[in-house]
Formats: C-alpha cells, sequence, structure tokens
C-alpha cells in the first residue's frame, strides 16, 4: 500500500500481513484456546486488542476465538496468559509458520 | 536421522547460536545446529543493527561478503510529543572508516549469510526441525536432544540453548522459569521501500552506503514504558514500535496502532511518504535487564543470547550481546573439551566467569536499576518529553513578549507539570543514580 503524505494510512489487518508468507500447516493450528468454565479470563480477552496479528476474536457468544494462520510467532499471549491455563501454545512444526523475508 | 552421537548440539541459528556453532566448528568439533525455519534467519527479528565489533572478533573480514545495508554516519534522538519533535543529533564523518563501527541489516538476508560460514566452519546445520525438548541420562544430566523430526533423540556432550527470547526448551525442560510480562517488550515493526536515491536525499546522505538511525521516546509509546525507531537500509526504512508486554496487556492498545500513529506523526510521515510496505513482523526484545538473567549453565547445558535476556535496553544493544555469549560459550566449550573435562555445571562455571568480565554482564549490571525506574516513573515517558517540546516553542516562537517573561513561563510549566520542584529534582536524582 502507498503512503501519502497528506492523507493518514491505517491499514486493515489483512492488508497488513498480505506481503507476509507463511507455511500454514493445515489441521494443525500451534496455538489452541482450552476454554474455562465460567468464562474467558481478563488475560484472553487482552488478547483481542494485543496480539499483533490480531488473531483472536470474539465470537457470536461472547467468547474468544484463535485463529493462528496470520501469527508471527512473537509469544505475546503464551506470557499473558501463562498463568490461566487457556492456550496450549507451542511452536509449529519444523520449516512451518510464518517466513520472513526481511525480519 | 540415524542415533548419532555430536560434541555439541546447538539449538537456534541466529546470532547466538551461528556464534556458538562457528566457534565450535572453527576450534575442530563435531557440531549439530538445529534450527525450526525455512533457512536460517527465516524466523528471526530484529531492528536491526549490527555492531562490527562482537563480529569482527569471529570472521574479521566480514564486510567483503556480508549483506550488509547502510553504516550508521548519524545517530538522532527524539523525545516526541503528538505535534512535535526535540532531540539531538550526532553525525560525524569519522563514521566513514575504512572498517565502519555499526550498521543496519536485514536480519533474515545476514543470519543466511552467518550460517554459511557456520556450515563453511565444518558444523552440521538442519533446518526446518524444531527441537521438543532436551533429554536427560538417569543422573539428571542433559545428553542431548528430542526434535519434532522423526527418529528419535540425538545425543551430544552438551547442548547450548540459542532459541532466542520465548526458551520454550529450557523452560519445558525446568531449566527457567516462564519468562514475566513486565521483562520482555513486544516490538512491532514495517518494512517500507523507496528507491535508493530517494532514502539518500530524504536523510541527507552522501551515498548509498551512509545511513540514519533515530531513535524516540515520548508519546511514541502512549503512556506505556517502551520506544520507537526508525532506520535506513539501502533501499527500505525499518519503523518500529515496542513496549512493555505487561503494559500492553494492561492498556490493552493495539500495537499496530501505535505503529501507525507514529507513521503519521507529523516528523515522520514525510520521511515515509510515497513507500511500499512489504512485510509487517513482531518479536519479543528481553528488558529485564541483569536480574532477570536466568540461570545460566547445568550439566551437559548452557544458554546463550536473547534466551539469556542478554539485552542492553538502553543502548538498543542485542545482538552484539547475543555474538558475544554465544562466542564466549562456543570457546569454554571447546576448551573443556581439549583438556578432556565434561561439561558439568561444575566446569561450566567458566562461561558465567568469563562472561562476567566481559562487557556483557558489566554492562548489564551498571543498568541493573533502570528497568525499575522506567516502570515507576512513566513520567519519564510522558511528562517529560511534553514538557522539554512545550518548552523548545516557548523558547522558539517571537512574538513579541520579553525573555525574562518566557523563561518565567517555561520554568512555571515545567514546575506545573511535576507539581512541585522537589520532585523535578527528585526525577533527576533517580534518572542520575540508576544509570551510575
Amino acid at each position: 500500500m502507498t503512503n501519502k503524505a497528506a492523507e493518514t494510512t491505517v491499514p486493515r489487518m489483512e492488508e497488513r500481513l498480505y506481503q507476509n508468507r507463511y507455511m500454514v500447516d493445515e489441521g494443525n493450528p500451534h496455538v489452541r484456546i482450552l476454554p474455562r468454565q465460567g468464562g474467558d479470563s481478563p488475560e484472553l480477552r487482552a488478547l483481542v486488542n494485543i496480539c499483533p496479528a490480531g488473531c483472536y476474536s470474539l465470537n457470536e457468544a461472547g467468547r474468544v476465538e484463535v485463529a493462528a494462520d496470520g501469527c508471527m510467532e512473537c509469544g505475546t499471549c503464551r506470557i499473558v496468559c501463562q498463568g490461566t491455563g487457556e492456550l496450549d501454545w507451542s511452536w509449529p512444526r519444523g520449516g512451518y509458520g510464518v517466513l520472513f523475508k526481511f525480519g | 536421522m540415524p542415533v548419532e552421537h555430536f560434541d555439541a548440539i546447538v539449538v537456534g541459528a541466529g546470532p547466538s547460536g551461528n556464534a556458538a556453532a562457528y566457534t565450535m566448528g572453527k576450534a575442530g568439533m563435531n557440531v549439530l545446529q538445529i534450527d525450526r525455519g525455512e533457512y536460517p534467519g527465516s524466523k528471526n527479528v530484529q531492528g536491526a543493527i549490527l555492531y562490527s565489533d562482537a563480529l569482527e572478533r569471529m570472521i574479521p573480514d566480514f564486510r567483503e561478503t556480508a549483506p550488509l545495508e547502510r553504516h550508521v554516519v548519524e545517530q538522532r534522538f527524539w523525545m516526541l510529543d503528538e505535534k512535535s519533535h526535540t532531540g539531538t543529533h550526532h553525525r560525524s564523518d569519522s563514521f566513514n572508516e575504512e572498517r565502519p563501527n555499526r550498521y543496519t541489516i536485514l536480519r533474515a538476508q545476514f543470519d543466511k549469510w552467518f550460517a554459511k560460514q557456520v556450515r563453511a566452519a565444518g558444523v552440521t546445520l538442519i533446518t526446518e526441525t524444531t527441537v521438543i525438548e532436551l533429554v536427560r541420562n538417569a543422573e539428571g544430566r542433559v545428553i542431548g536432544v528430542l526434535t519434532d523430526r522423526e527418529g528419535g533423540p540425538v545425543h551430544a556432550d552438551v547442548v547450548v540453548l540459542g532459541e532466542g527470547v520465548n526458551g520454550l526448551v529450557a523452560q519445558r525442560s525446568g531449566l527457567r522459569p516462564e519468562l514475566r510480562p513486565q521483562h520482555v517488550a513486544l516490538a512491532v515493526k514495517e518494512t517500507h521501500f523507496l528507491p535508493e536515491e530517494t532514502i539518500r536525499e530524504r536523510f541527507n546522505l552522501s551515498d548509498e552506503n551512509e545511513g540514519v538511525v533515530i531513535e524516540v521516546l515520548g508519546s511514541v509509546s502512549s503512556g506505556m514504558v517502551g520506544t520507537g525507531f526508525l532506520y535506513t537500509n539501502r533501499e527500505s526504512i525499518s519503523i518500529g514500535v515496542g513496549c512493555l508486554v505487561s503494559d500492553f496487556a494492561e492498556k490493552q492498545i493495539p500495537p499496530y496502532a501505535l505503529l501507525d500513529r507514529f507513521k503519521n506523526h507529523p516528523s515522520v510521515r514525510p520521511l515515509l511518504k510515497g513507500a511500499e510496505m512489504k512485510e509487517y513482523v513482531a518479536h519479543l526484545i528481553p528488558e529485564g535487564g541483569y536480574d532477570a538473567i536466568p540461570k545460566l549453565t547445568g550439566d551437559g547445558w548452557l544458554i546463550v543470547g536473547d534466551a539469556g535476556q542478554f539485552v542492553n535496553a538502553v543502548h538498543r544493544e542485542g545482538s552484539n550481546l547475543a555474538m558475544t555469549t554465544g562466542r564466549i560459550a562456543g570457546e569454554c566449550l571447546a576448551r573443556l573439551k581439549a583438556e578432556g573435562r565434561p561439561a558439568t555445571e561444575a566446569n561450566l562455571k567458566v562461561y558465567r566467569d568469563a562472561l562476567e568480565q566481559s562487557f556483557v554482564l558489566k554492562d548489564l549490571r551498571k543498568y541493573r536499576k533502570i528497568p525499575k525506574l522506567l516502570k515507576q516513573n512513566r513520567q519519564l515517558f510522558t511528562t517529560w518529553p511534553a514538557v522539554i517540546n512545550r518548552s523548545m516553542q516557548a523558547f522558539l516562537r517571537v512574538d513579541g513578549r520579553d525573555k525574562r517573561a518566557k523563561e518565567a513561563e517555561i520554568l512555571r510549566g515545567l514546575k506545573t507539570a511535576r507539581g512541585n520542584w522537589l520532585n523535578v529534582a527528585a526525577d533527576m536524582v533517580k534518572v542520575a543514580r540508576a544509570w551510575r
């Protein structure tokens, strides 16, 4: 996308991630939510805002969902939710996941 | 993979793992290096500045073949408010030396080059392979690793963990506690492409080899502990912002919103005009300093690089600490091997001792109090940059008022911003003492 001096450009997440390269491990996501009885923790809900790849969203029932296809493997979610037990997080299998061109 | 025994296994092919593997390979050791990327560098992220010294100690002629972007001739430091920046520049022709001191680099390309030198030193590298856990013998000594490839564990006398900031292998093997949100920053960065001549003109540079670095404090972090940066590469600009994960979790500001605001700041927007964004990345940076360093050695293992929290957040140095810890680890292990002594925790004490004698732990110890100071004194990121910019405005505007009245206004503004003069003095004392 082009950044013209006069206007404020705020790309959508899809545009932002469009240039990145990924090798998606279909059917084998490396981040899974283990839903808690009685609702999601504040930590898990915070990820809807602070995941840099926008992988977390609220579903119609108001619960947090994850779609890790655009994940940049930073580990922020893992650290924020370490005490809640709501995330099953591992590295993607070797060769899968994000592949940085410039890093 | 056939069952085989190596002198050492290195987990990760970033600056620390590559430095360790290179040093041991050169010393004639039989080394296996394992990386989870498609190629070394494909999972790695940095700003990125390469400090020559750390690499030069291993590969003196690196400049002849390494993919370097621009050497840094000018460093700018900006304090930002919503509309302005006030700062310092240091530019010197003495940075145009025969062996320049610092370069901008693109890590995916640089790491690929470094890994090639490592292989040339005789190291066996396997990529697209994730290490799952360490393997121990009945006495608890680490004797190898288990990967996600078929074929069972791979054995070695010692495992060097250069696995990066997340450090999952060490953590899940019980060698270190989980990272704490206040000890790591989340940084997001975009790479914006422009013609080389445009970068040259926009940043007042003589040719395609000269570069500029801008480090930014103030409104760029929206009240969180963090900084922004802008680095010139040959045909692109790396622009990013990073803040403590604990602050992001509390404030719930999307990191990309912070980056977009930074890109659209009136001081920054003209620098990026017309650029094409070609990559967006996110990465954690260890910023806990000296007190966050985990246990570094044990029977059959040691930790190098980001996995050991080796980052000097004040000076924005990390890759040089990674390379230095990797090199020193490699040297220590090669010496033990030559002397026929096993890599036990007692024998690996030489690694910690050597780090204490190097700039790595001397610097981290020097700034030991800084992380706590910054967390407890948000005014350094909010009030101070705002006051400084307001004061400069008042000082520079010519509006018919006399200078004494202007000075009084500036001083009043300073006092009001911090409540009273005692707080102003306390801020200065606190920073000076933490810096010492």
